[in-house]
């Protein structure tokens, strides 16, 4: 197994991790930061793709990994907002 | 000028959104200028695309693979001018709607971005691209749903989100392995480099469950009903007639472009399956359902079947074109029907204060231009001519019937049956007896004049679609798409 493919692989875990804690948790925060490690493991197996052989590493997947957490934070900030709605109606 | 029209289709609504969270006058008026914007602009497209057919745009100059190329032929003009056609009456709808009110401070500027993600969705033809439009369009929609900030709104629209944000990532989760494998985003570039693998099975696996949650196909459907339900009026009608499309978008351009020609029959008969599925327990669902809005909303759950019927019908040679274009076809009509339907019961549910099927009999015969244009959208839902629905739902009836793919056609059939059950239940409400004198009973409140009609028009396209469906045929046949 080379570095690249046990990286993705961590990847793929956290994914699962993060998945299962949104479908077995019953508090927001805790799906909410579920939801995020999902990124993360998504994120991680992009910047696994830059890496080349011998050569210098490729740029796009690092600026989608950028723009993904542009996108990760503001869903975060969101997500976060509406449990606090619900939660000054209980 | 390809550039400056489709350019057209996305800065207008954009620039309005920048505008309406700045400086919130006029909202209706901004709104309705970049809505028209958008209409000229998908025209605009469509000119050029009957004088020099199927267009690429690099914009910025810089193309594929650094950078975002947009791709135009006759399917993304055919769904731009869907969201030009149905916003229109919507925004008309919705300054009647909300009139003065908070929500309404709100609703116009997200309803302007949600607009921006879908003519860019549209207009992309770029995997990740892709991801960034789906979560602008979720992130517009799920804070729409939220606006009347009843607790019903917020729990419908927590689900949606995270189950939104959960079909994203399975969808860049495909993203992030096709990269590793090929490099390269760009669809067109990316249909002459793949070739079947167990990594792109897996990858196209990923992507179409994220989209399949996200277009809200059975049994993902779980999330819809309840935010469509309780969204107000204006929203539903833009989250059935339009968001959920764009998912299936997507799913339909890696359907030609992305997929193998090897891919197993098995699959697309599952995807069939779960369409008549759809078909049958969401109509069954829409017949049982207490509340006109959740009647409506799991209509659209019935009518989102008929898309992923298109699946195993498109394998089936020379009807798949047949089937491609009812399928588009259908999109449309369903977008222009279901979101009149959905408008009228907003009128009813205004009018009345709840939506209760049981007692708005009273309503529904208070409001007849609504009611008609309940009844109009209806009839294209069912499919009867001379609707849009009709037009589409024939080509795939033929496109069935051409293949041999009769089991197809039984479900298509007993699905019309069915939308005729729970159709006329809310139509016998304009008949129902209450007794010769008009009932003391309900106070009902006063409905824009504006709203009622805004609901009429959009019905009446979809059925002038029907009446005149020849320009939209040819529009569409411009770079049909093909498997392969």
């Amino acid at each position: 197994m080379t570095v690249t493919d046990f990286y993705a692989l961590v990847g793929v875990a956290l994914f699962v991790m993060g998945l299962s804690a949104l479908i077995l948790r019953k508090r927001d925060l805790q799906r909410i930061l579920g939801l995020n490690i999902m990124g993360t493991g998504v994120f991680m197996v992009l910047v696994t793709s830059a890496l080349g052989q011998g050569q210098p590493a490729d740029p796009v997947p690092h600026a989608m990994v950028l723009t993904g957490i542009v996108v990760a934070v503001s869903a975060t900030a969101f997500a976060l907002a509406l449990s606090l709605a619900r939660e000054r109606h209980k | 000028m390809t550039l400056w029209w489709s350019t057209l289709c996305v800065a207008a609504p954009l620039l309005a959104a920048v505008l309406l969270f700045i400086r919130p006058k006029w909202m209706a008026g901004i709104a309705l200028v970049a809505v028209t914007l958008v209409l000229v602009g998908a025209l605009g497209l469509a000119s050029v695309l009957h004088d020099s057919g199927p267009q690429f745009i690099a914009i910025g100059g810089w193309g594929a693979p650094l950078g975002i190329g947009w791709r135009i032929d006759g399917l993304t003009v055919t769904m731009l001018l869907m969201a030009g056609i149905v916003g229109w009456p919507v925004t008309l709808y919705a300054h009647g709607y909300f009139g003065g009110a908070a929500a309404g401070r709100h609703f116009w500027p997200l309803w302007m971005l949600l607009l921006t993600a879908l003519c860019s969705l549209f207009l992309s033809n770029d995997l990740f691209n892709w991801y960034v439009t789906l979560e602008l369009l979720g992130l517009s929609a799920v804070a729409l749903v939220t606006l009347s900030g009843k607790k019903a709104a917020l729990d419908a629209a927590q689900r949606y989100l995270y189950t939104g944000l959960v079909g994203s990532l399975f969808y860049l989760m495909g993203v992030a392995l096709i990269y590793n494998d090929y490099g390269v985003l760009d669809l067109a570039v990316l249909r002459e480099v793949t070739e079947p693998s167990l990594a792109l099975w897996v990858a196209l696996g990923l992507m179409a469950f994220g989209l399949l949650v996200k277009s809200a196909l059975f049994p993902l459907h779980f999330w819809l009903p309840a935010a469509h339900g309780s969204a107000p009026a204006p929203v539903s009608a833009i989250l059935s007639a339009l968001v959920v499309k764009g998912a299936f978008y997507i799913l339909l351009r890696l359907w030609f472009d992305l997929v193998p020609a090897t891919l197993p029959d098995a699959v697309s008969l599952i995807l069939g399956g779960l369409g008549a599925g759809a078909i049958i327990w969401g109509s069954l669902q829409a017949i049982r359902a207490t509340r006109l809005k959740m009647l409506v909303a799991y209509s659209t759950v019935a009518q989102l079947g008929y898309l992923a019927l298109f699946f195993p019908l498109s394998e089936s040679g020379q009807w798949g074109d047949a089937a491609l274009t009812g399928l588009v076809y259908f999109m449309f009509a369903h977008g222009c029907a279901k979101g009149a339907m959905f408008l009228a019961a907003g009128n009813l549910q205004r009018a009345a204060g709840h939506d209760d099927l049981v007692s708005l009999a009273p309503t529904a015969q208070a409001l007849p231009v609504s009611m008609f244009a309940f009844a109009i959208g209806g009839v294209s839902i069912m499919g009867l001519p001379p609707s849009g629905g009709f037009i589409a739902k024939w080509s795939l009836l033929n496109a069935a019937i051409g293949s041999g793919g009769w089991i197809w056609v039984a479900v298509m059939i007993a699905g019309g049956l069915l939308s005729a059950g729970y159709i006329f239940r809310v139509l016998s409400l304009s008949f129902s007896e209450s007794g010769d004198e008009p009932e003391p009973g309900p106070e009902l409140v006063p409905v824009a004049k504006s709203s009622e009609w805004a609901s009429l028009l959009l019905a009446s396209i979809a059925l002038l679609l029907g009446l005149n469906a020849l320009p939209m045929l040819d529009l569409l046949s411009i770079g049909l798409p093909r498997a392969g």
